[in-house]
């Protein structure tokens, strides 16, 4: 049994069992409040850059499958775990978790008090860490952990974005003979798809509302977009703090008024800081899949996916050209809003799920038929 | 969509006395409901048969009706207060009927009551099995394949199509009789035909069988604008094929990825929406093939249910509350979290902890019923333990049981193994542990009881690290070991054990490494927002959330599992001691760990521990909170099992002194205090051999009551009036041992027996009630009828036994409530037993007599005098409390679950719960009880007699009774003998063993509608035993006491007499006052 160690900047130190890859990993350190999900949290590109505690203490039960990654490969730097399941159980299971992780370098640190750990991140604020599976001296890493940089001001964005176009076709698939996941629609619209980390959901998504997706780089100009004459731009979700994406704030500049947009997460940072709004830290983020946030045209409440640790300000935005249309019920923070003359939307949550409830997957449905009505009149 | 302005009086109906299926996770929903009215500002009529439960209190509702839950009470009690609605979903399936039922007889429409919560519709739409499949198909869930068939030849050409085995259900008989399970094909054809002979309509439903598949359930609300959310999602340990109330159960769900939880989640919105549940709290039940994936919907309930209550204790969530809430017009978005404070009721709770829940089963009550878990719940109680991880989580739970079982160190044999995996039964669990101790596999495991790996991989994980602790000592152990061992939930006890030491030491040695329970709060975030709650559970982790204040506090120990001795009765005298407590000004801290309760619930008490009711556990507790005491008398036998070694431990006990709780309990210091006092007890004596059974009975002379001390199988007693019946009872009918003699007392016939309540302050004692049985000694009294006030004792008598409570009260230095049992038999009062605590019938007292009796004995446990509490007792301080009516009170059975057991009344407690009956007189009181109690006495029809010769003269009386009611009397020959000698006419009919046609077709031919039948003698034996039978199976009321066959005789004259009446409490004791 060998041991791992997390530490943290403010001096904290866990000690635990070492379980997937034995090396040193450092990150911010989050946490995710969401039950089930966790190979989907795994792969999520937006976690680049943090280690990720899971409140939920069991985890590991169901093993991984091949169809529930939303990337290629994992993206978190290190998992934090209160216990760690030495079987697999689910008929869809193929790779223990464990071995999932390990195979791709990232480490675990399991058996440690994750509830204390994130009581201190609730109280005093995400913070820099580094787990090691490897032996170094728990004082060290703590004076390592203070000289990561901070996730404020990093631009990450473009690291885990893919660095040449490809196309996307593939639709949802049913987990289970049971699964009512409906035909595909017909392919009808062409959706260029700004890839600042985008996770596979989304993309599964767009197919299945007849979308043929072409996924970019996160640095195309708006120019090179425009060329592929699609039908709609979809801004995606990814890593990082928001503020340095100037370059490709001022890409979508370019493209509102010109194609209908939709934007997840960063994609709805972007658009916000696009339209002269302003970002912030949030003290320890939203990351669960758990949250109410009120649509304020339809009055009704969404139980919503959320990771992201930035937001917009909603006083930044011009209340003329923008309405506010989602707010999170927890700590009244903005969840989305569309432009008022532009066929431009975003929400700050996940309608993608994966993992968490579908409660917004009519966002995509909105999309298309903001494509349609725009085409109508083009 | 704020709050209803238009609704003022809200009618709730609650679920009536705890049966098999249906205990006090109705109390717990009914008083959620009644709490969260009332507190909006409405007024809140409440209508419940069971005078135990907290609902029922006065305080709870402007109005509260202890009547019974039937059409014509219910509709007169609609007359007089004429409710704007009628909250359908918090009374259990009871409730939801009797919603149904008033709809559907035009009440409800007659007097402008509007159904909240459920509308008609969706009830039948989710109750009805066929209009259920159809909705399911419509929106696209599917339900196991089925197909209506009338012919053997459909059946068979269905079975083969879908295969064995194959589930079969006759339509519209009662329970499912008929049913069964075919595994093949001659299997099949025996069951179906039996089943299209049963069915009134010629008909069966044949079902595809899902035995085997995992099993999960979510808890769903909705609100009237739409929005809907999973409260909690639960994982069945025990695959389908074992009712979820005899499962064991574990929330979270375990084993599903996020994508297949999502599937069934949106399933569960989508049924929710289809069957139209406007507002509240549902329950939906899926079953998942562990081979593919597929997934079928089982049911859905449209109401609050025992699942939403270990929903809402699992996570925090007040689901019946807010079903409450919602129902009157609340959206959930409107409505705040009480824990976080800051974010609203419209969310997903989300936990890091595991929650498991194990049923409580008493078979060894049921001598007769086969042990096997099946479609029908048969457990009588439940346990929740939360811990950090689902092994501890189970090891807590294993000791809340209370079953005298640990989690390891039971006697099980390596052949049974196979047996006891392959057919659930309530040793499964330590079955599949002994099995791994023995070198099974996971795999193996899984083959015999289909149980998900994963579970049985925790299990096999757990077994494996005890073997790595045996070979350690409590010595060499490492810091490192022993803490795994505690978070794993290794009890010190089990420990203890393993390394053959005591669990002091074991305690002295982790403390010294720095090992020590913390606690961690139940706060639906998983501790992303701060919780202002403090609803805790014991881990080994690093940080302790309890905070205990500065403020002077008590901590109430409650009553654990359910079970048949030990319900519901106590937790109400736990919640009353915490509401008198936070009343005085105290901090009050509650222990429990039933998820049922209304202790339970975060909001009783200042402070809840929901913990095993175990020594290592409370002193935990008590370590971290430090109590000016612990209250242990109003929990029953479990916190006093803890009193006396807690009291060593140095923990100040409240109230009496636990070494005078033990005397009161122990044969022979007890009959010494007796004969100082000078108060007469029946002559008694035990016996572990035939020959000094046979001394003693001789010695205290005949007739005696020959018992064991505890009932394993076989006869439960017997009424001995020579040697031979004793020898052969010794023979035949018993098991003893030294451990266990056998207990022989002289028998008091016809004796009269009377329980009684009192309080004291150790000086002054105030006698609460002195209630009368109906049916005599011998039988239990919690399975006996009572009455209050006692209607046939003499002045002197009721003197006498005023005077002897108080000289034993005193005598044991009682501080707080005490309980004496007498039996009173030709003007001699004898003591039959003393309780210095709560009894069984306080809460029954309370409400007759209107005087808080646990709040008084809280009062005077913290040092105040009687004296001083007289604004609590309308002034009476001394003697005994006047009671303004005639309340009944009377047992309800669970012989009807237990088919093939004999339903004769002994020793024993078999009775699950109680109902109490109100009335301007006796036999009022005691029809409506014994209509609630669901054993009504017919309007009309036949009785059959059949008495002994002692009692043939009061027989003639009840007979002439009832013949002058209109009854037709037929009676075996004797009686009927005796009958027509007394001028009145009646048939004659066979006993059972004198030929046929006998008495027992007469009552399976529906040609008999009451049984008076007093036991003859031990010769009669099989006779009674049939009729009895006979009687459970076809409904019919069986009455096995002279004296009961009088109160009935009593009660049926006044139906004919009295008009249908009702009174609220409110009205009776405020009679009561105006009267003193």
């Amino acid at each position: 049994m060998s041991q791992a160690v997390l530490a943290l900047e403010d001096g904290s130190v866990f000690e635990g069992r070492a379980f997937g890859a034995r090396t040193e990993r450092c990150g911010e350190v989050v946490f995710n409040t969401a039950i089930t999900g966790y190979q989907e949290i795994f792969t999520d590109p937006s976690y680049a850059g943090q280690i990720v505690v899971l409140t939920y203490p069991e985890i590991g039960n169901y093993g991984a499958n091949p169809d529930d990654s939303e990337s290629a490969r994992p993206f978190i730097e290190g998992l934090a775990v209160r216990e760690l399941s030495s079987i697999a159980s689910n008929w869809r299971s193929r790779q223990h978790a464990e071995q999932f992780l390990a195979d791709h370098g990232v480490p675990i640190i399991a058996e440690i008090d994750t509830r204390s750990l994130v009581r201190r991140l609730r109280s005093r604020g995400v913070m820099r860490g580094v787990l090691s599976t490897c032996g170094a001296s728990p004082e060290e890493l703590v004076e390592k952990a203070r000289r990561i940089p901070s996730m404020a001001g990093l631009e990450l964005a473009t690291r885990v974005s893919t660095q040449t176009p490809y196309e996307w076709s593939e639709p949802v698939r049913p987990c289970s003979p049971s699964d009512p996941v409906p035909e595909p629609a017909p392919v009808r619209f062409h959706v260029v798809a700004y890839d600042y980390g985008i996770k596979r959901n989304i993309l599964r998504r767009l197919a299945l509302v007849g979308c043929r997706v072409t996924v970019v780089p996160a640095c195309t100009p708006a120019e090179e977009v425009l060329a592929l004459n699609p039908d709609g731009v979809f801004l995606s979700n990814g890593p990082g703090d928001p503020e340095p994406l100037q370059f490709q704030a001022a890409q979508v500049r370019k493209l509102i008024g010109k194609k209908p947009i939709f934007g997840i997460c960063l994609g709805h940072q972007i658009l916000g800081l696009a339209l002269g709004g302003r970002t912030y830290k949030l003290k320890f983020g939203h990351r669960g899949a758990n949250h109410p946030v009120l649509n304020r045209i339809t009055g009704r409440v969404e139980i919503t996916s959320h990771n992201h640790g930035f937001a917009v300000d909603p006083d930044s935005l011009n209340g003329n050209e923008v309405e506010l249309t989602h707010i999170n019920l927890n700590d009244q923070t903005l969840e989305g809003f569309r432009h008022r003359s532009h066929p431009v939307f975003c929400v700050q949550y996940h309608p993608e799920a994966a993992p968490g409830p579908h409660d917004s997957h009519y966002l995509f449905d909105d999309f298309v038929r903001l494509m349609k009505e725009f085409h109508g009149r083009g | 969509m704020p709050r209803r302005n238009d609704l003022h009086r809200i009618l709730i109906i609650g679920s009536g006395p705890i049966v098999i299926g249906q205990a006090c996770e109705f109390d717990y929903s009914g008083t959620q409901a009644c709490k969260a009215l009332k507190a909006d500002g409405y007024e809140v009529i409440l209508v419940n048969s069971n005078p135990a439960t907290i609902m029922t209190d006065p305080e709870l509702a402007d109005r509260t009706y202890v009547e019974p839950l039937s059409l014509p009470y219910l509709e007169k009690i609609i007359e007089r207060e004429r409710p704007d609605a009628l909250l359908s979903t918090v009374g259990g399936q009871t409730g939801l009927n009797l919603a149904v039922e008033l709809a559907e007889a035009g009440v409800l429409e007659k007097y402008g009551v509007e159904l909240i919560g459920a509308r008609l519709e969706a009830i039948k739409k989710a109750e009805d099995r066929l209009l259920f499949k159809d909705a399911m198909r419509k929106i696209g869930l599917e339900t196991p394949l089925s197909q209506l068939v009338n012919n053997v030849e459909d059946g068979l050409a269905f079975a083969g199509r879908i295969g064995y085995p194959v589930i079969l259900r006759p339509s519209f008989t009662l329970g499912g009789t008929g049913g069964g399970i075919a595994y093949n094909r001659e299997e099949f054809v025996e069951i179906l035909e039996r089943g299209l002979a049963l069915s009134p309509v010629h008909e069966v439903l044949i079902e595809e069988s899902v035995l085997g598949w995992k099993e999960f359930e979510l808890e769903v609300m909705r609100d009237l604008a739409d929005n809907a959310i999973i409260v909690c999602s639960i994982e069945n340990f025990d695959p389908m094929g074992v009712h979820t109330g005899d499962s064991v159960t574990v929330a979270p769900a375990q084993t599903l990825t996020d994508r297949e939880y999502q599937m069934m989640r949106d399933a569960a919105l989508k049924c929710l929406r289809e069957i139209g549940v406007d507002t509240g709290g549902s329950n939906v039940q899926f079953a998942i093939n562990p081979e593919n994936g597929r997934m079928v919907i089982i049911e859905m309930n449209p109401r609050v249910s025992r699942s939403s209550a270990l929903a809402s204790k699992a996570t925090g969530f007040p689901i019946a509350k807010i079903a409450a809430k919602l129902a009157v017009g609340y959206r959930l978005d409107e409505i705040p979290n009480d824990i976080t404070r800051k974010t609203p009721a419209c969310f997903e709770p989300t936990i890091d902890y595991v929650v498991v829940k194990i049923p409580r089963w008493q078979f060894e009550k049921m001598p007769g019923a086969e042990p096997v878990l099946g479609t029908q719940m048969k457990s009588v109680g439940e346990v929740m333990a939360i811990g950090r991880t689902f092994k501890q989580a189970l090891a807590k739970g294993i000791r809340s049981l209370e079953t005298g079982k640990s989690a390891a160190g039971e006697i099980y044999e390596e052949a049974l193994i196979p047996q006891k995996l392959i057919t659930p039964n309530p040793d499964r669990l330590g079955y599949i542990r002994f099995a791994f101790q023995r070198g099974y596999t996971v795999e193996q495991v899984r083959e015999m009881t289909a149980i998900d790996p994963w579970f049985l991989q925790q299990i096999q994980e757990a077994v494996a690290f005890e073997k790595e602790l045996e070979q350690e000592s409590l010595t060499t152990v490492s810091r490192e070991t022993l803490r795994r061992a505690k978070r794993e939930g290794i009890s010190d006890a089990q420990l203890a054990r393993i390394w053959n030491t005591t669990w002091q030491a074991v305690r002295e040695r982790r403390k010294a490494l720095g090992i020590r329970a913390v606690f961690s709060r139940v706060d639906t975030c998983a501790a992303e927002f701060e919780s202002f709650t403090p609803y805790l559970y014991s881990t080994y982790e690093s940080e302790c959330e309890a905070e205990p204040s500065e403020r002077p506090k008590v901590m109430i120990l409650g009553s654990g599992p359910n079970r048949i001795g030990q319900g519901i009765e106590f937790d109400y005298c736990c919640c009353h001691a915490s509401f008198a407590l936070q009343e005085f000004g105290l901090e009050s801290i509650m222990v429990n760990c039933n998820p049922e309760t209304v202790s339970t619930d975060y909001d009783t008490s200042d402070r809840l521990y929901f913990e095993p009711l175990t020594l290592e556990e409370v002193l935990n507790i008590y370590d971290t909170e430090r109590p000016l005491g612990v209250i242990v008398q109003f929990g029953g036998q479990t916190p006093l099992t803890l009193a006396l070694p807690l009291k060593r431990a140095g923990v100040p006990i409240l109230g009496t002194d636990p070494e005078n709780i033990d005397l009161a309990e122990d044969r022979r210091l007890f009959g010494r205090l007796l004969e100082d006092l000078g108060i007469p007890t029946p002559p008694n004596g035990s016996a572990t051999s035939v020959e000094e059974a046979c001394e003693v009975a001789r010695r205290i002379g005949y007739p005696v009551l020959v018992r064991p001390s505890y009932v394993l199988g076989g006869r439960a007693m017997v009424i001995a009036y020579d040697e031979e019946t004793v020898r052969r009872y010794m023979r035949e009918a018993v098991v003893f041992s030294q451990d266990r003699p056998v207990l022989i007392d002289r028998f008091l016939e016809d004796a009269v027996e009377v329980d009684v309540d009192a309080v004291s302050d150790s000086e002054d004692v105030l006698i609460a009630g002195i209630m009368e049985h109906i049916e005599e000694a011998g039988v239990h009294s919690g399975d006996s009828s009572c009455v209050l006030p006692a209607f046939s004792l003499s002045a002197a008598v009721r003197n006498t036994i005023e005077e002897y409570t108080q000289r034993l009260a005193r005598a044991l230095h009682v501080v707080g409530l005490m309980n004496v049992q007498y039996a009173v038999k030709n003007g001699t009062v004898y003591v039959l037993e003393v309780n210095p605590r709560a009894s069984r019938t306080v809460p029954y007292v309370s409400k007759a007599t209107g005087v808080p009796l646990p709040k008084l004995a809280v009062a005077l446990m913290l040092g105040k005098r009687l004296k001083e509490l007289s604004h609590l007792t309308a002034g009476v301080v001394t003697g005994c409390l006047p009671v303004p009516q005639v309340f009944v009170k009377s047992p309800v059975f669970p012989f009807n679950k237990f088919p093939g057991v004999d339903p004769a009344l002994g020793p024993e407690m078999r009775s699950t719960g109680e109902v109490m009956g109100v009335g301007e007189n006796f036999g009022e009181a005691f029809g409506k009880a014994q209509l609630s109690a669901g054993t009504p006495l017919p309007e009309r029809g036949t009785v059959f007699l059949s008495v002994n010769d002692r009692h043939k003269p009061e027989a003639v009386e009840v007979a002439r009774r009832l013949a002058s009611l209109g009854f037709s009397l037929v009676a075996t020959r004797g009686t009927a003998a005796a009958l027509r000698a007394a001028g009145l006419s009646c048939r004659t009919v066979f006993k059972v063993n004198e030929g046929r046609p006998n008495v027992v077709d007469w009552i399976k031919a529906g040609s008999v509608q009451l049984v008076i039948y007093t036991p003859t003698g031990a010769h009669s034996f099989s006779d009674e035993r049939a009729i009895r039978r006979s009687t459970v199976a076809y409904r019919v009321p069986c009455i096995t006491t002279i004296s009961a066959a009088k109160a009935a005789a009593e009660a049926l004259a006044s139906r004919r007499r009295d008009p249908i009446r009702v009174w609220s409490l409110q009205q009776i004791h405020s009679r009561a006052e105006s009267a003193v």
